[in-house]
């Protein structure tokens, strides 16, 4: 439909195309025919016929077109930001974090909390890392200041829980230990970028 | 002023005065020099060259060329940035990337001149050394790997602390290449040499520094090589709200900050996590800077506890308090004594108050005239009466400030020696005299300064009455001309030959001589040595202490003052004894004994209001009210809370007595009312200091005269010189109060101090016997104190230490070992 078309409200000169439908029946009778005649036609399996066709693909033939949600997930792009993960040196196994804050300072909703100390071996260790996942708008500005590629977005998108705290601190966002194999690097939301290699420059040294 | 001078500065024409720093009269004028190792107030070290400027043609270093009339100064040329470029890629070398972490958190002068110079690459290289971090004492931590070797630490600890702790020592690094010498800009080149072979240590060839833990030298350092222990990696300094504030520990009253945020996760709290300050201008003592934490938490308001202290104030007779309040709680305080008849008692403040009475008669004014901002500009100072290390750092660093800014001397008279105060310079000469002498040593001042037209002709021949003549004998090298008769070997000859050479002889001369010197433990060379020290001297200042205040001739001693004063062209400063002494001792009319029933403020008494947390009633501790503090230097400075309190305060009390305001705050107008105050509202004090470095606090007190009498003073006698097992009543450094106890960082315990040979022939524990009452004490050796004399602290108020020494500050005491 061109434009001129569209803007033309003169329905009178348009070509509409009138249905054949019967008129509704104004007598007793007349209503009680239409109910039969509704009732015997089988019109409800014209449509249902979709449903129950895909229903026996999916019981007999194993071939489902929806996801067996809570049983089965669809991946998620690395892109989406849910909930944060705290990764690990793939190395040592020590947290990433280092402790600087720049996350806690940069979050706009100011739902980040860290505490930290000076430890043993002279370094900055974080005692206590939470998120107030309440307040938190998953913008994900905290993942992209990081510098150690500690925090990032991770994929657990499912958040209810009796308690939001259940998931917020650091040992509830950090990689387990023992999952340190399957620990995957994170290339979502501040991750390098996968042609980093081509872009980056060296240091400018003159010696 | 009369030497104003006009420069150029990149073409404008700027006043400022003769001999002011290029680089001072640019910041006053707001102009930027980039400066790294310079210190206002200390002397310039050119360690980092980057303040480089043109003044007429010529490089010169913008911190320690000074400005002369018609100067024209060039701040930056393409030379002058290239140079100052090199010097910050020198100072990138090797210095670790872990901004993130480092304490100082983004307030890095090392970053900011990095990005203002626009340093995006690096020419120069050198292998690394391995620098370890560590901690010099309880308070300091040190990690040199961080350290740009600007020397400011050093500078302040030597030129305004006085301790001179910490040096630069051997880093242990590569030597620079000889090709790089010729090849890079020379001050950069002189920078880096110096910087590749030092690193910071402590002075005393130990691991620690055994300093005053001042902690100015934290404050100082322009990246974060300097951290307090307490401090490091707890937070970020951005995270950080910063309290303006007054000091509240001493009467020095300096300028700080608070810097607070939420304990942590758990504990959501406001916490103080450190105290800074603007420390180009003002100094902070390890008290200030480290005891912060001393405020009452409480609950909400304790309805009841409330009630039974507005009875037990309606029944008391007696207001006990010391000065640790501010001038509104003062003149609360006087107005329970105006309304209802109160006696308000206060230990520390009663002396001074009658102090500054008895010097107001004949000097005509209510205050002293000078004040310790002006003392410092003074190059000839002397201490009476005052344990300047203990007494009051501010005093401390104008005394020592002095001696090394401003070629001065100093004299110090003390009863105990303190070897602080003698190493501050060459020419600082101390007299430990006999306690009771103090009337001498003032005559003795009065005879060395005074203008004798000015004074009346019986206290001239009473002067005059020292001086004697005496013949010594002194050992004189002459030439003497000695002929010899030589035989030349060659011809057989012989010759006369003179020649001349040194010969000692005896020689009897007279010499002048002043019995003073010799009753106040002089040496006998004094007269000589005070003749080197008065060259070239041309302003005199005296600081007066608190032992004159506790003083059975304190009437005679405030005339000696009062007639220095007037007659030798001398700045006079006293130093109240406790935070607000001043304030209390302007605003409170003070009765001298508890009588009755009392209610003690943060003292003992039947009822007790404590800001300490024991008491019948919470009060707010100084950190948790808002009001102005009096401070030495005569000024009325504004000091905000830093933590909440939800408490009762003495307003509220006030309001329940039926004289009370809205808010604390609406006191401070009401000062007015009393002599030297200004009618200005609260909200309306400014604090904080100007760029040229003039404080900008609160308001300074009207020195209001009074009529004035004939000033003839009295005869000193040795009646009351007191001699044998002596306490002295004397705070260790960095304690003053309950409240600098309280806090977690100050470890200075409640002990006696000793010189280190006393201490150790008393033992370890002794009891102190006052005559009234015995105490048990720890003793503690103080290697700067000298002599036999022993300190007792009086900061535990529990303890009521003042009673116990009464209107002295010295007693004599049975001391057993225990
Ligand atoms: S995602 Fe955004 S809102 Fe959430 S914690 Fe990170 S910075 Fe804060
Ligand atoms: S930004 Fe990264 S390294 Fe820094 S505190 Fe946050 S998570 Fe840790
Ligand atoms: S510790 Fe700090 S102030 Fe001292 S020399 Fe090093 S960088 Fe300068
Ligand atoms: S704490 Fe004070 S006295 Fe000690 S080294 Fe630092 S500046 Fe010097
Ligand atoms: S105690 Fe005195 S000298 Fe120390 S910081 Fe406080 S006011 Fe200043
Ligand atoms: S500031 Fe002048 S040499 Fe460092």
């Amino acid at each position: 439909m061109s434009l001129e078309e569209f803007k033309n409200r003169n329905t009178g000169q348009q070509s509409y195309k009138m249905l054949d439908i019967k008129h509704t029946p104004q007598s007793g009778i007349g209503k009680f025919g239409q109910v039969v005649e509704r009732t015997v036609k089988g019109e409800l399996f014209v449509g249902l016929w979709v449903t129950l066709r895909e229903m026996g693909n999916a019981l007999f033939k194993d071939n489902m077109h929806t996801i067996k949600y809570p049983l089965e997930k669809l991946p998620i792009s690395p892109r989406y930001r849910a909930i944060h993960d705290m990764l690990r040196l793939l190395e040592s196994g020590h947290y990433r974090c280092i402790g600087c804050g720049l996350c806690e300072k940069i979050c706009i909703s100011d739902c980040i909390k860290m505490d930290t100390k000076y430890d043993e071996n002279q370094r900055k260790e974080v005692t206590e890392y939470t998120i107030n996942f309440g307040r938190c708008i998953f913008c994900g500005y905290c993942a992209e200041v990081c510098p150690e590629l500690a925090i990032v977005h991770g994929g657990r998108y499912e958040t209810a829980s009796e308690q939001r705290a259940s998931f917020s601190l650091f040992e509830d966002m950090l990689t387990p230990i023992d999952a340190l194999k399957q620990q995957k690097e994170y290339d979502g939301f501040g991750a390098v970028s996968p042609n980093a290699d081509d872009t980056i420059k060296q240091t400018p040294l003159a010696y | 002023m009369s030497n104003e001078i006009t420069i150029k500065i990149d073409g404008v024409e700027y006043k400022t005065q003769e001999g002011e720093y290029i680089l001072n009269a640019a910041r006053a004028n707001n102009i930027f020099v980039p400066a790294i190792c310079y210190l206002t107030r200390c002397s310039p070290t050119l360690a980092c060259r980057i303040c480089l400027v043109e003044a007429d043609g010529k490089r010169v270093y913008a911190c320690n060329a000074k400005a002369k009339d018609g100067m024209e100064v060039t701040t930056s040329t393409e030379e002058i940035l290239e140079e100052r470029r090199a010097i910050m890629e020198v100072y990138d070398v090797n210095h670790p990337l872990q901004c993130g972490v480092c304490d100082q958190s983004g307030e890095c002068e090392l970053q900011n001149y990095t990005l203002e110079l626009a340093v995006d690459s690096q020419s120069y290289m050198i292998p690394d050394t391995k620098r370890e971090s560590v901690d010099w004492s309880s308070i300091l931590h040190y990690d040199a790997g961080l350290c740009i070797v600007c020397e400011r630490c050093v500078t302040v600890c030597k030129d305004m602390m006085g301790d001179a702790a910490i040096k630069t020592g051997p880093r242990g690094g590569e030597k620079l290449g000889k090709e790089l010498k010729d090849s890079m800009p020379k001050d950069a080149y002189a920078m880096w040499n110096k910087l590749q072979k030092s690193v910071i240590i402590p002075s005393n060839g130990t691991a620690e520094t055994n300093c005053s833990d001042c902690g100015e030298c934290i404050a100082v350092c322009p990246v974060g090589a300097l951290v307090s222990r307490d401090f490091v990696y707890t937070t970020n300094a951005w995270d950080l709200k910063r309290i303006p504030a007054t000091c509240a520990h001493c009467s020095s009253g300096c300028q700080i900050y608070y810097e607070t945020k939420p304990a942590s996760i758990e504990d959501n709290t406001e916490k103080i996590f450190r105290v800074t300050n603007e420390w180009n201008y003002v100094s902070l003592c390890g008290a200030g800077r480290f005891g912060y934490d001393f405020e009452n938490r409480v609950n909400g308001k304790d309805e009841i506890a409330f009630n039974n202290a507005v009875d037990a104030l309606t029944k008391a007779d007696t207001i006990r308090f010391n000065s640790l309040i501010s001038n509104e709680e003062a003149l609360m305080l006087q107005t329970l004594k105006e309304k209802y008849g109160k006696k308000l008692v206060n230990s520390d403040a009663y002396a001074f108050q009658k102090f500054l009475k008895y010097y107001g008669k004949p000097s005509g004014h209510l205050l002293y005239g000078s004040d310790f901002k002006e003392i410092m500009t003074t190059d000839f100072v002397i201490s009476v009466g005052a344990s300047l290390r203990n007494d009051n750092p501010n005093a401390r660093y104008a005394f020592n400030n002095i001696q090394k800014m401003n070629k001065g001397a100093g004299l110090y008279f003390h009863p105990i020696a303190d070897s602080l105060i003698a190493d501050m310079g060459k020419n600082v000469v101390s007299f430990t005299h006999k306690v009771g002498l103090e009337e001498a040593a003032l005559y003795l001042i009065l005879d060395l300064f005074a203008d004798k037209e000015k004074l009346e002709e019986s206290t001239k021949s009473y002067l005059d009455s020292f001086h004697f003549t005496e013949t010594i004998t002194i050992k004189e090298k002459v030439m003497e001309t000695v002929t010899e008769t030589v035989v030349d070997e060659a011809t057989g000859e012989s010759k006369e030959v003179s020649k001349k050479v040194p010969k000692m002889v005896e020689k009897e001369v007279e010499v002048e001589r002043n019995s003073l010197v010799t009753l106040l433990g002089g040496n006998d060379k004094f007269a000589e040595t005070f003749e080197k020290m008065m060259k070239k001297k041309e302003s005199f200042s005296l600081i007066v202490g608190e032992d004159l205040y506790y003083h059975p001739k304190a009437e005679n001693l405030a005339h000696l003052v009062a007639l220095i004063e007037k007659s030798c062209n001398m700045k006079v400063a006293m130093i109240p004894p406790k935070t607000n002494s001043l304030g209390v001792a302007l605003l409170c009319e003070l009765d001298e004994k508890v009588e009755g029933y009392t209610v003690g403020y943060n003292e003992n008494g039947d009822f007790r209001l404590s800001a300490l947390g024991d008491g019948d009633l919470d009060m707010p501790a100084m950190n948790q009210q808002e009001g102005t503090l009096t401070n030495m230097h005569k000024r009325v400075t504004p000091t905000n809370a830093a933590l909440e309190y939800e408490g009762y305060e003495l307003n509220d009390l006030m309001n329940a007595l039926e004289c009370g305001e809205l808010l604390t705050i609406d006191w401070t107008p009401r000062l007015a009312s009393k002599r030297g105050f200004q009618a200005l509202a609260f909200d309306d004090l400014p604090n904080g200091y100007t760029n040229e470095g003039q404080e900008n606090r609160g308001y300074l007190l009207k020195n209001l005269g009074r009529r004035s009498g004939k000033n003839e003073p009295k005869p000193f006698s040795e009646k009351f010189v007191i001699e044998g097992e002596i306490a002295y009543r004397c705070n260790p450094q960095r304690q003053f109060n309950d409240f600098s106890d309280k806090a977690h960082q100050i470890f200075e315990t409640f002990s006696l101090s000793a010189s280190t040979a006393k201490a150790k022939a008393l033992g370890e524990k002794v009891e102190v016997d006052f005559g009234k009452s015995t105490l048990l004490f720890d003793v503690v050796a103080d290697e700067r104190m000298e002599g036999d004399i022993v300190s007792i602290p009086d900061f535990k108020s529990a303890n009521d230490i003042y009673t116990l020494f009464g209107s002295d500050r010295y007693k004599t005491v049975t001391i057993r070992k225990v």
